[in-house]
């Protein structure tokens, strides 16, 4: 357990208030400015950053893709489906008999996969017992702080064509 | 530093105390002379002694100081006091071997010889050996003192047990090589034994 000791044989005071300049660990005047300038402007430079990129956004275009067939699932029946990509699994729920409500399937506190409670008619997240309205998507209870981003949906014929996706919009 | 050491030599010394009044000139403390003064044996003998602090390899008066207010710095000057931390507790003049630091009542801090830094660190001479006319404040060359003088400079002394190396150098007869210093031998208590001996 050496390595846990420490090397030094001198007590820790003496170690830490060292009388040679040379061995001092102080932080100087001078020093702790500098880091304090230099953080503080990196922050302004991290803070302009965000806001440039906030200026400069342009909304994600999608392209429509049928997502499944109209009479596939049963009324307050759900299915899975992916959109935009692959990596995004949303939610399908048929709510009435022409009614189809989708959302991302990506729980909005920490990524868990939302799952459709036909007894209480909401999506609901087991990790954290968050649940979003089937209506528009938004916290019902639990962590969660933002709203489920919508998959807008509209039938074509038989098929159901999912168009964009819309973001929870605020809390 | 610059290639110069400080060399004290007490047998040079005339008494005429000139370090004094140069140490008093200094700007950082105008008024108070940090030179160390003594009448050798003033019944029997004229012989003055001055000298400046020594500049411990590893100080005592640092390493006593609560504060942390005395510091060797990188080239081997130890300090003086710093003002904001300096308590006046007067460990380190209690604890320097040499008797060096001063506890200065008005301005409640201990000050002691830095060798001026503030003139030294920029390659100057120091006050007191600018003006003392016999040298025997010095701040030469070594090659300088090895061809003009007899004695031998020498930097360790022995206070009873405890060895201490210095910065600066005391000139010493040729076959010593350290200076040995039992302060016992310079006690009250021997002085009265000796007066009760004599009655």
């Amino acid at each position: 357990m050496r390595w846990f000791g420490r090397p030094n044989k001198k007590p820790l005071w003496q170690d830490e208030f060292s009388v040679f300049t040379a061995d001092e660990r102080y932080v100087s005047r001078r020093q702790l400015t500098k880091f304090l300038t230099l953080t503080s402007f990196s922050m302004f430079v991290g803070n302009a950053w965000i806001l440039l990129r906030a200026w400069l956004h342009k909304s994600p275009s999608y392209t429509a893709r049928p997502v499944g067939k109209a009479d596939e699932i049963a009324v307050g029946s759900a299915t899975t489906f992916q959109y935009p990509g692959p990596d995004s699994p949303c939610i399908l729920v048929r709510t009435g008999a022409d009614s189809y409500a989708a959302y991302s399937q990506v729980c909005t506190h920490l990524s868990c996969a939302v799952y459709y409670s036909p007894e209480r008619n909401r999506l609901e997240c087991p990790c954290h017992n968050g649940a979003f309205s089937v209506a528009d998507g938004s916290v019902l209870q639990g962590p969660p702080q933002r709203p489920l981003p919508r998959v807008v949906i509209e039938r074509q014929g038989e098929t159901l064509v999912a168009l964009r996706v819309e973001s929870g919009g605020q809390v | 530093m610059f290639g110069m050491e400080f060399y004290v030599d007490p047998s040079r010394c005339i008494g005429c105390q000139s370090c004094l009044q140069a140490c008093e000139e200094c700007e950082t403390h105008r008024g108070y002379s940090m030179i160390q003064f003594d009448f050798v044996d003033r019944r029997e003998s004229t012989a003055t002694a001055a000298y400046v602090c020594w500049h411990c390899d590893d100080p005592t008066c640092a390493q006593v100081c609560p504060a942390d207010a005395i510091k060797k710095y990188d080239d081997g000057i130890v300090g003086s006091s710093l003002k904001p931390r300096c308590i006046a507790c007067s460990n380190c003049v209690l604890a320097c071997p040499f008797g060096i630091p001063k506890l200065m009542a008005p301005q409640e801090q201990m000050m002691k010889c830095d060798m001026c830094y503030d003139r030294t660190s920029a390659g100057k001479r120091p006050m007191c050996a600018t003006v003392c006319p016999s040298q025997a404040l010095a701040y030469v060359r070594p090659e300088q003192i090895a061809r003009d003088r007899r004695e031998k400079p020498v930097n360790t002394f022995y206070f009873g047990n405890q060895k201490i190396t210095t910065k600066v150098f005391m000139m010493t007869p040729a076959d010593e090589d350290s200076v040995s210093i039992d302060v016992a031998d310079y006690t009250w208590e021997n002085a009265d034994a000796l007066v009760r001996q004599t009655q």
